[in-house]
């Protein structure tokens, strides 16, 4: 492996002003909070022109990068001085950051576009954008930061945002437990995240990524001042992290409840962008990964489970955006996979994500097309035939679903076989397990194009469903175009591969990607798809849907049931937590609380009985003066005899 | 010119005039104006400190008060104190205007109407008097101001709090007279111990060598100040005091009056016994870690708000307690911030919780719900100040949080990791509490619920400002404070965290 | 030789103390108070006596002024006491306990 290059200071141009991608959203995200109703009329517009703006410098600073010799890819600005002694706040371009920062802001800004549609009937539109810019300006932040700190603080602030927006009705109880469910479960894996900060600080006394290089790590491995342990115990807390931002076992369970937001919100920071954080992270610590052997097997070992469980999830549920929110889980596996992978699997890892990024969006936009046209129902059984009402829906639709299958040329079907490949020459269980939740995702993903587009028609007697408006039709389209060529233009030639290298590294090796591979395993993959969706077919294209779900299996149950994930929370943490906040609190109020109300009862009733001696009687008092008197002469004589 | 005694005397002055006033609108203006005042003059004061100064004490004023005794009116400010008397100096303006109706008998709480006039000069000597402990360089004087900061508080909680609020106020007052005596005797043991014939903090540093003598004085000061703090398990005061005192006055109490305690352990416990300090550090270390776990869970299981704000606060001065005796410059410097943010975030919290309290008149939090629908402002303002208190990054709590683990975790690695599970459970009681007043369906009691007024936004603006700016900007501050840390810890003598790869490199030259 | 006076002072004394436990007329304890008193009066001059000095003497002098004082308010207690209460019974005053 090729170690990364240094990073450069850089000063003027597009990327000397990158702060701007960040700035902008966030000024637009503070008019429109402070602003008030006043903004009301205008808010969204402003919203999307920041979003707009923020791509845009995005863009030019893609192309300033490009400009550049590969060699010298790696640009630091420094900012301001953030904690003294600390860490300063400063960006770094480099071309995984970019990467990102081109599919936040782009798919970012054809959602907020979306959202003006979809959300036009919402009173609340206003603050629905500003949530949006801040979300975006706090992703940025994350992927663009050059040090841990400030990715943390972007890290926080995009949970922020996916709480606000989970929970925008907040009205509705279940939106506002599913917000705060995510914002907690996220939190235990901030807890990782942080120990792995401190850890990183105690070892390295710094947390730029220019100090935190593979040369570094290697440098204090060989120096004796990090210890074998200590670099796995760092690799297995990042990737506590990572699990909880990108709902990854064993902190899965809050990501289907927070489906509870609007569709754009699912489509954005639930599919899109933010779930993707934790590759994110991966990919960016590869230093300490690759120099943990041990942490790398967790970390493909955690994402083939959960790329498994997420497609199971995905095969049972009715609920359209919750088949999507399986599915996302069990994609965002296989980007976890090919990060425990190496560099080769790095560039697969986050060429599926950007790809993952356009066909998830537009499917869930797609969803919240067919939503927005069914009065919000969310139900598959009560969809079908829909393809002939909604043409443009159905058909943007479709190419989604054929690049998330992996259907051969288009988007899903180079990045998500790189993955594989590249699994199978690690581990070959890994890679048939990965082959596996390939055909899982045929079978379910193929069930819910027949459930909703084909089929009879299974709707609501009020639900008169028609094509939507432009201004949502059109961010479709584009996020289809992406679905279909972007694979093939990312990973054909390695182009994404040597574009990456300058920040993660040029493997040794070169695989060589086909236009149409025809090894074993691309064969296997591709059979098992089409085993999964022509058991679609015959389950719910060619035979009747019924409008009220079967009990089903034991294994349909398991997989409605979200894996009894939930149910294992609730009898592991918040059944003992209640109990122990309960005892918490009694022995608070009774036992210290009793302690000092006692002690001071004690005193007062011990007073209550002293001064009965008290009596009024002047000839009591007397006797026992003349008592005192006695006791004092009898010590005067005892002393004086002594 | 004098500045701190200008600082103290304004306040005092204002109070007079205060209690003379026949009217009670006037009344509250004076006070406001006076404070104000106040802050004007500690802002330009500030801006004349100098953190890289060799004068550790600036602005001092030293004069003979009993020569018998060697007691001085001594009074200086390094940044540690700077940064505190600031707090204090901005935090009663903002209570002032928050108080504006506390003692009228309005609002749907109705407590009985009584002084107004009382209210507010109470509140203007409580100024004096904050302002007096942080600045004293005087061991005796900063005993004086210990003490009789309380006086005006136990009228406050006493007169003004809610149903419970003699038994509050007389708990509150035992309390902290119990720790005050132990103090008092450590006091004097250390004039007649050191036999410098002198109180001056400066001239005492070191004077005690015998580590035994350390021990016994340390204790003296240390359960005083655990008790101000207040530490587990000393905490039971705190969570009846803020609950019955009025919301302006709970402010001062947590935001600035516990502040002492923690203050005097970084000044006076580490300076003075240094030995016996670290001899005691895994004791107070561990007093912290749990004062942080239990105050969070037993937050989790509040009904009352106002009492789950105070037990919040536990948790809180868990932290910074830790940071303190974790000895490391990055702990101490997050711990002085944490102070000073945590006055900001606590103290929006409880002030807006008061708004809620006085609109509804109840502060049990199964009372409110869906306040968000009608009062956007007013639930967005919650919201921010309560992330402020789960420490979210982007607001300055965040920052002295993180310095505090991680300055902790150069050192004590396990105590660290516990405390840091505090993130957790901040986020479990802060939103729980959010989401039961502010989300779900619109409560009918809380149907007729006013937004923020003007006034109410001049409270709450400011403070979530300076949450906001330091969150992202907090180097001026750390730039006053850290100097100061750094002469703290060097009369400690404590061997400064080097990170490992350093050492290494260190150690192979 | 002194000791004569010394005895007869205690004795005075003895009886002025027994007098105020067992006696309930206010008067009558007033009395025995000042018998004890001038017991004292009796011990101190006989020290003064027997050690040549004035002290004792002096103080004699001070006592017999407070006493004087005493009987003057003490006295007028009483007759109030009697006045309103129809009593002047000390059992009877027991209004001022606890």
């Amino acid at each position: 492996m090729q170690s990364p290059v240094e990073i450069f200071q850089h000063s003027g141009g597009v990327i000397g002003v990158s702060w701007l991608m960040i700035a902008l959203p966030l000024l637009g995200a503070a008019v429109l909070l402070l602003g008030g109703r006043r903004t009301d009329r205008w808010g969204h517009l402003l919203g999307v022109v920041m979003s707009l703006a923020a791509f845009v410098v995005a863009v030019a600073a893609f192309v300033e990068l490009l400009g550049l010799p590969a060699g010298e890819r790696r640009r630091a600005i420094s900012l301001y001085e953030f904690i003294p002694g600390v860490a300063d706040t400063g960006l770094l371009i480099d071309p995984l950051s970019i990467s990102f920062a081109l599919l936040i802001t782009g798919v970012g800004s054809l959602i907020h576009i979306y959202s003006i549609g979809y959300m036009s009937h919402d009173p609340d539109r206003r603050r629905f954008f500003s949530y949006l810019n801040l979300f975006v300006a706090a992703m940025l932040l994350l992927v663009l930061s050059d040090n841990y700190l400030g990715l943390f603080v972007g890290w926080e602030g995009v949970g922020l945002a996916s709480y606000l927006l989970i929970g925008f009705w907040q009205f509705k109880p279940t939106a506002a437990t599913a917000a705060k469910k995510a914002f907690i479960v996220n939190r235990v894996g901030d807890l990782g995240l942080l120990i792995a900060l401190f850890t990183i600080w105690s070892v390295f006394g710094s947390f730029a990524y220019k100090n935190l290089g593979a040369g570094a790590v290697q440098d204090a491995l060989a120096g004796g001042s990090l210890s074998q342990g200590t670099v796995t115990a760092i690799g297995l807390l990042l990737l506590l992290g990572a699990c909880g931002k990108s709902a990854q076992l064993p902190l899965q369970s809050w990501l289907l409840d927070a489906m509870e937001g609007p569709t754009p919100v699912s489509a954005l920071i639930h599919a899109a962008t933010m779930v993707t954080a934790g590759v994110y992270l991966v990919v960016r610590s590869g230093a300490f990964f690759e120099a943990a052997p041990t942490a790398q097997l967790v970390v493909t070992i955690v994402g083939v489970a959960t790329l498994l469980a997420g497609a199971i999830i995905g095969c049972a549920k009715d609920d359209i955006k919750k088949g999507l929110a399986g599915s996302t889980m069990s994609q965002i596996g296989y980007m976890m996979l090919g990060a425990g992978l190496g560099p080769v699997g790095y560039a697969f890892a986050i060429a599926h994500l950007i790809t993952h990024g356009f066909f998830k969006a537009n499917m869930f936009l797609g969803a919240g097309s067919v939503m927005h046209a069914m009065n919000d129902e969310v139900n598959m059984r009560r969809y079908g035939g829909l393809f002939t009402v909604m043409k443009i829906t159905a058909v943007t639709f479709f190419i989604g679903y054929l690049a998330i299958i992996g259907f051969p040329l288009l988007s899903g079907y180079y990045t998500k076989e790189g993955i594989i490949e590249t699994a199978m020459e690690h581990n070959e269980i890994l890679g048939w397990l990965a082959v596996l939740g390939a055909g899982l995702t045929g079978f379910y993903m193929s069930r819910m194009v027949f459930m909703t587009f084909f089929g009879k028609r299974r709707w609501a007697d009020d639900a008169h469903p028609h094509e939507s408006p432009s201004v949502m039709t059109v961010p479709l389209v584009l996020l289809s175009i992406g679905s279909i060529g972007l694979g093939a233009y990312l990973i054909l030639g390695n182009r994404f591969m040597k574009f990456l290298a300058p920040a993660v590294g040029l493997p040794a090796e070169l695989p060589e990607p086909h236009i149409f591979g025809v090894g074993t395993v691309g064969l296997a993959t591709l059979a098992l798809v089409a085993i999964g969706a022509a058991f679609a077919w015959f389950r719910y294209g060619a035979a009747e849907v019924p409008e009220v779900a079967p009990r089903g299996s034991f294994l349909t149950v398991f997989a409605r049931r979200d894996l009894y994930g939930d149910a294992l929370n609730e009898a592991l943490f918040m059944r003992p937590g209640q109990w122990l906040t309960r005892i918490a609190v009694f022995f608070d109020n009774r036992g210290i609380d009793g302690l000092v109300n006692g002690l001071a009862a004690g005193i007062g009733g011990t007073s209550g009985r002293v001064r009965r001696i008290q009596t009024g009687y002047v000839r009591s008092y007397a006797l026992s003066i003349l008592f005192g008197a006695a006791v004092v002469v009898g010590a005067l004589l005892y002393v004086g005899t002594m | 010119m004098p500045w701190l005694s200008t600082l103290m005397a304004v306040p005092v002055l204002g109070a007079v005039g205060v209690s003379l006033v026949k009217n009670d609108k006037l009344a509250k203006q004076v006070a406001l104006a006076v404070s104000l005042v106040v802050l004007a003059l500690t802002v330009v004061m500030a801006t004349r400190f100098d953190p890289s100064s060799a004068e550790r004490f600036q602005f001092a004023e030293v004069h003979q008060w009993i020569p018998r005794f060697g007691v001085h009116y001594g009074v200086g400010v390094d940044g540690i104190a700077l940064v505190l008397i600031a707090l204090s100096a901005l935090l009663v303006p903002i209570v002032i205007l928050a108080s504006w109706h506390d003692a009228d008998g309005t609002g749907a709480a109705a407590p009985p109407k009584r002084s107004v006039r009382t209210y507010f000069a109470l509140l203007l000597v409580l100024e004096a008097m904050m302002i007096g402990v942080f600045a004293a360089t005087d061991v005796f004087l900063f005993y004086v101001f210990f003490e009789a900061m309380l006086i005006p508080m136990y009228f406050m909680i006493g007169s003004y709090g809610g149903v419970q609020r003699s038994y509050a106020a007389v708990k509150f007052l035992l309390y902290s007279l119990f720790g005050g005596l132990l103090m008092l005797v450590a006091v004097i043991a250390l004039y007649v111990v050191a036999e410098k014939n002198t109180f001056m903090f400066p001239e005492l540093i070191g004077a005690i060598q015998d580590p035994g003598t350390q021990k016994w004085l340390f204790l003296g000061f240390f359960i005083a100040f655990a008790v101000k703090a207040p530490l587990w398990p000393f905490h039971t005061w705190l969570p009846d005091a803020a609950a019955q005192a009025p919301a302006g006055a709970a402010v001062l109490l947590v935001g600035v009056l516990d502040k002492v305690g923690t203050y005097g352990m970084l000044r006076f416990c580490l300076e003075l016994f240094p030995e016996a300090s670290k001899f005691f550090t895994p004791l107070v270390i561990v007093l912290a870690v749990v004062g942080i776990v239990y105050g969070a869970i037993v937050a989790i299981g509040q009904t009352d708000m106002k009492r789950l704000i105070a037990y919040t606060s536990i948790s809180h001065f868990g932290f910074i307690a830790l940071g303190v005796f974790a000895m490391t410059k990055d702990a101490g410097a997050g711990a002085t911030l944490y102070m000073v943010n945590h006055g900001f975030s606590t103290g929006a919290l409880f002030l807006i919780a008061g708004f809620l309290i006085y609109r509804r008149g109840s502060s049990r939090i199964a009372d409110y719900g869906g306040v968000q629908k009608v009062s956007p402002v007013l639930a967005g303002s919650f919201l921010i100040a309560g992330l402020s208190g789960l420490s979210l990054p982007g607001l300055s709590t965040f920052v002295s949080e993180f310095m505090v683990l991680m300055g902790s975790y150069e050192r004590y690695k396990v105590a660290a990791i516990i405390a840091a599970s505090g993130v957790v459970l901040a986020a479990i009681y802060i939103l729980w509490m959010y989401q039961r007043t502010m989300n779900g369906p619109t409560a009918e009691s809380v149907k007729g619920f006013t937004d923020l007024n003007a006034r109410e936004r001049w409270v709450v603006g400011p403070l979530v400002a300076l949450l906001i700016v330091f969150g992202f900007f907090p180097k001026p501050m750390l730039d006053v404070i850290n100097p100061a840390v750094d002469k703290t810890l060097s009369s400690v003598h404590v061997t400064p965290f080097t990170p490992a790869v350093a050492e290494k490199k260190g150690a192979g030259q | 030789m002194t000791t004569h006076y010394l005895v007869l002072s205690a004795l005075l004394f003895a009886i002025g103390a027994v007098g105020v436990l067992i006696r309930r007329n206010a008067i009558v304890v007033f009395m025995c108070v000042e018998l004890m008193l001038n017991a004292c009066n009796l011990a101190f001059v006989t020290f003064a006596r027997q050690h040549g000095n004035l002290d004792g003497q002096l103080i004699a002098f001070f006592v017999m002024v407070v006493a004087a004082a005493e009987v003057v308010v003490g006295l007028a207690i009483i007759v109030m006491i009697f006045r309103t209460r129809r009593s002047a019974s000390v059992d009877d005053a027991n209004l001022l306990k606890y």
